[in-house]
């Protein structure tokens, strides 16, 4: 229990700390250091799950149960990695005069209060709390997106906090309804939100509360995972804000609004007995997988171009729980975990590509091949893993979606082939002249430290070939909860 | 006595409804924060008789929090915004006044409907005044759609959250008190970053004109 | 029909006669007063009819027999709509002769009939008033009906009297409702009698002006009973207000001495209510003509509103 508490107390004392001094230069070392002490203590909790199980903290407030625990390990070990990668780049943004010694206290601070509301949403069992901090998410995110003030920045942060303010307020009324239905069943008081206490009961929650609340708090947290049509605020905020934070976003805050989804998906479907919710995750899942491939399609930003990818691929994933199952929640899962660490990866190597071009425009970002060799070749690997091609871990998951939609949903089978087509085909095209076209710039003096981008393809190259029992059983054991 | 006391519950709804459309006809800036701060009495005012009828003392301590909250302080703290950014004068909206209230009685049905089949198994108290709750919550999410202004848009987002409070009251006496906590402290900063946010974006924009926020669009 | 319900009946035209005008001079005397002048006195509208019945009555040469018809049937609609609307008590035997939808076409029935006189005589001024004069009472009249319905959807019946009597002797409730309907009904009575933020009742500015436009041309006893008529309607459209909105003290049937306190309790009523209207004609602007439709079109709304409340909240 204590590894539990300090999952989430490093990161938020770190916040206050860096409050006080992250305009002093040792700061971005503070930050990887405090984000470090969040990792070792997610790996100390990790420890004690595969030892005693899932557990509870603070009078059940707390848990940790197989479909959270390998999720705030993620969460915890991008969150390093992206620290480590946001102290050279965010140095080098400070020397081009974008970051201020005020705005990168204010970075610092935030980056550490995201990772502590991320942290909160996962392993709280309560449903109001897990509203609560994915609101705070919303807040401590759009401070962050609009940290460069620049007119584009501000846009992009506007339209993020009021689409992401109206979804998640139809949030809260979904789980003012799910209070509602629960009240009638383990009556009042803040136990009844407890998702532990509500799985217990699901099956006699009144359906048709559950039924509208689902629709509401697919509708909010939906607008959060960058569900087509509620997709707009997503590219913008990717594309204007750091790129530390377009990779933490993409990685990490999107799962965890899914993660939301599919807590919610469980009750529903105890207390619904048919498939409404699962059906309404397959129809917005497929419609964000061809839209966001569509749309991604006619971009010339890079990083705009990857966030559209990103809807993809949360649309892949919200489609594969949708469809329920042993092996479609399992292909979710490990989806889930690569994307993560993979899409993460591409935008640190974008991050260094475009920060040397000045520019985020692909057309302008030649030859990196040349420019620097690591950022090159990482930016290609990762684009191969994020297309799905073997051996990346991806494949394996994509083609277990791909399986169970053939069994289950055939219908639906060529429109994801399509999807996955024209992705494949519009990002492969314009990154391949990015990675090996003809330029004129001078190679880098100095070869930029990307460890963290060949750590996470590493990774996600283990996980297509070999995946560790504890995971897998994890894995196992969360679509068990998933169900159908 | 306990029909009196439903119908006075009935009676605040009908206000905070009726607060609602107000709001989304307003002109003035100005107005349009008072009709917010009286709104936020009325859900006050709602939830105390709730807190009374049903003899639930959380129910009070969330009244007070409103009150404290919604009626003083974030009435206030735009108060202050609007004087130091100079904003009084007349709101634009997209649509003209008189089809946004066309609109917002088809939205208005469309929420009693909606609520229902679920206002039925709603404590008897509070009976129907979810429908009431859920039809002011679309009512101020239409009017963050049709104002183009910064500030009205911000109250059309505050506005939401008090139909989603009276929703709360309403449909389930409150919510647990550290849920409602935890909501008010993100409903505070919430004001907080977007105030910063209206002078960051008069500063860059030199207006607070969102139609100046449409650059980036899907190319 | 008892002795004492036709009884009932003539003291409410009587008093709607002889309190209408007084209404009028309560009203112009508040209105003085809050403008800082001294006022022409409460009795200023009797003289003013008085002048006028003893005037010749001019008449334009290309006037047709309508024209000199009008003013007779305009001011026997606007009596018999105060005849039926229950001021003094609920026993009224004209009562059945027009239910709130009846209500509404003699109101409507005097506007088509001012409407047409203005624009008999050919000149541009009574044309113009009488095309403002249609379209407020376009835009009015569903609003009205509206506010109507909802007041018969409590009663359970679209008489008058009959809602008058649920209203204010059954059980007392409080009606969410009926708030949306006396706020839209304030609004269609503001609009309907030439009130302030519509129309002035004091100029003649003739680009603004309505209900001064239609009868321009109207002079002597022909004008006298306009006005009247006019005194009449505000009259009636108070006592509506009062009867649906703030029904106490209003007599029962079986109740003929309960007459005695109605009475002072209705003058009462319209003194509140009289200077509450000039107060709100002093403080409010008279809006741009464009803006009218948008001011009846909220009213409309809000009373389709109070309707939907009701239905939807029972209550």
């Amino acid at each position: 229990m204590s590894a539990l508490v300090l999952v989430f107390a490093i990161p938020l004392a770190g916040a206050l700390v860096l409050a006080l001094i992250g305009h002093r230069p040792q700061a971005r070392n503070v930050n990887v250091i405090f984000s470090l002490g969040t990792l070792l203590a997610a790996a100390l909790l990790t420890a004690q799950i595969i030892a005693s199980g899932p557990l509870f903290a603070l009078e059940r407030q707390f848990f940790i149960d197989p479909l959270n625990v390998f999720l705030v390990t993620l969460t915890a070990f991008v969150g390093f990695t992206t620290s480590v990668f946001s102290r050279p780049y965010m140095r080098i943004e400070e020397d081009h005069g974008r970051m201020t010694p005020g705005r990168m206290r204010l970075y610092f601070s935030m980056y550490q209060l995201f990772s502590f509301t991320m942290l909160l949403a996962l392993t709280t069992n309560n449903m109001g709390i897990l509203w609560v901090a994915m609101e705070a998410a919303t807040l401590t995110t759009v401070m962050l997106v609009s940290i460069y003030r620049t007119p584009a920045s501000l846009e992009a942060a506007w339209k993020y906090f009021i689409l992401c303010g109206v979804g998640i307020a139809q949030a809260l009324f979904g789980t003012i309804l799910l209070y509602m239905a629960a009240q009638r069943v383990i009556g009042e008081g803040a136990n009844a939100l407890l998702w532990t206490n509500l799985d217990a009961a699901k099956s006699q929650l009144d359906p048709a509360i559950m039924a509208l609340a689902f629709v509401f708090l697919f509708i909010g947290y939906g607008t959060k995972v960058g569900l087509v049509p509620l997709h707009n605020w997503l590219p913008d905020a990717h594309a204007e804000g750091p790129t530390p934070i377009s990779a933490v976003l993409s990685g990490l805050l999107l799962n965890v609004a899914l993660y939301a989804v599919i807590r919610c998906k469980v009750l529903t479907d105890g207390a619904l007995g048919n498939h409404f919710a699962s059906q309404l995750m397959i129809g917005f899942g497929l419609l964000s997988v061809v839209a966001a491939a569509f749309f991604l399609s006619r971009q010339k930003d890079v990083k705009r171009m990857f966030s559209y990818s990103s809807i993809e691929h949360m649309g892949l994933m919200t489609f594969a729980f949708g469809i329920g199952g042993p092996i479609a929640n399992f292909a979710g899962l490990l989806h889930m975990t690569v994307h993560s660490l993979v899409k993460s990866a591409i935008f640190f190597a974008v991050g260094h590509a475009a920060q040397k071009a000045g520019t985020q425009l692909m057309e302008n970002i030649r030859g990196l091949i040349k420019v620097s060799p690591t950022v090159g070749w990482g930016l290609m690997l990762g684009t191969l893993a994020i297309l799905g091609m073997p051996p990346f871990g991806i494949f394996a998951s994509e083609f277990l979606i791909l399986t169970s939609a053939m069994r289950q949903v055939p219908w639906a089978t060529p429109l994801l082939l399509l999807g996955l087509g024209i992705a494949f085909a519009a990002i492969f095209s314009r990154v391949q002249p990015m990675v090996f076209g003809q330029t004129s710039a001078k190679p880098l003096a100095h070869s930029p430290a990307l460890l963290p981008v060949f750590t996470h393809l590493g990774l996600g190259l283990m996980l297509g070939f070999y995946i560790p029992p504890y995971l897998d059983a994890w894995y196992r054991q969360a679509a068990r909860i998933i169900g159908g | 006595m306990t029909t009196l006391i439903s119908q006075l519950i009935n009676l605040f709804a009908a206000v905070i409804l009726m607060l609602s459309f107000a709001m989304l006809a307003q002109r003035r800036i100005l107005s349009l924060i008072h009709l917010f701060a009286l709104q936020g009495l009325a859900v006050v005012g709602a939830t105390t008789v709730v807190a009374y009828v049903t003899d639930q003392h959380h129910l009070y301590y969330s009244a007070a929090l409103t009150l404290a909250l919604k009626v003083f302080l974030i009435p206030w703290l735009l108060h202050r915004l609007i004087d130091r950014l100079n904003v009084r004068w007349d709101i634009e909206t997209l649509i003209n006044i008189p089809s946004t209230m066309l609109i917002g009685i088809v939205l208005v049905v469309f929420a009693f409907n909606l609520a229902l089949p679920i206002s039925q198994l709603s404590a008897a108290i509070t009976r129907g005044t979810l429908g009431i709750a859920l039809a002011s919550v679309l009512l101020s999410f239409m009017m963050m759609i049709i104002r183009s202004k910064a500030v009205p848009q911000v109250i059309g987002f505050l506005a939401m959250e008090n139909g989603l409070f009276f929703a709360a009251t309403s449909a389930t006496h409150g919510m647990p008190m550290v849920v409602e906590l935890g909501i008010a402290l993100d409903v505070l900063v919430g004001v907080f970053i977007l105030g910063v946010f209206m002078f960051q974006i008069r500063e860059q924009f030199d207006s607070l004109d969102i139609r100046h926020l449409e650059n980036l669009k899907e190319d | 029909m008892s002795l004492s319900s036709i009884f009932s009946q003539f003291l409410a035209i009587v008093a709607a006669l002889l309190l209408a005008p007084l209404l009028m001079g309560w009203v112009n005397q508040w209105r003085a007063w809050f403008g800082n002048r001294s006022g022409a006195g409460l009795l200023q509208p009797y003289r003013m009819l008085h002048k006028l019945f003893h005037k010749e009555s001019v008449v334009a040469e290309s006037a047709s027999p309508l024209f000199r018809f009008a003013p007779y049937v305009i001011f026997g609609c606007m009596l018999l709509a105060s005849a039926i609307v229950p001021t003094l008590s609920t026993d009224l035997p004209l009562a059945p002769a027009a239910d709130a939808i009846a209500l509404v076409g003699l109101f409507a029935l005097a506007r088509i009939f001012i409407s047409l006189a203005a624009m008999d005589i050919g000149t541009a001024f009574g044309t113009l008033g009488a095309r403002r004069e249609m379209l407020i009472g376009f835009l009015a009249e569903p609003a009205l009906l509206t506010v109507l319905f909802t007041a018969s959807l409590i009663g359970q019946s679209t008489s008058l009297s009959t809602i008058v009597e649920t209203l204010a002797h059954k059980q007392f409730a409080i009606h969410p409702s009926l708030a949306f309907a006396g706020i839209a009904f304030t609004f269609v009575s503001f609009a309907e009698n030439a009130r302030v933020p519509v129309d002035n009742p004091a100029t003649h500015l003739e680009l603004t002006m309505i209900h001064e436009a239609l009868i321009l041309e109207y002079s002597g006893r022909h004008l006298a009973l306009i006005e009247w008529a006019a005194a009449l309607k505000l009259f009636a459209y108070s006592c509506i207000g009062l009867a649906l909105f703030f029904p106490w003290g209003i007599a029962e049937a079986q109740a003929p001495l309960a007459m005695l306190f109605a009475l002072p309790a209705l003058v009462f009523k319209l003194a509140t209510g009289g200077f509450l209207l000039a107060l709100i004609e002093t403080l409010s602007a008279k809006m741009r003509i464009f803006r009218v439709p948008e001011f009846l079109a909220t009213a409309f709304l809000l009373a389709v509103i109070g309707m939907l409340t009701h239905i939807l909240l029972g209550a």
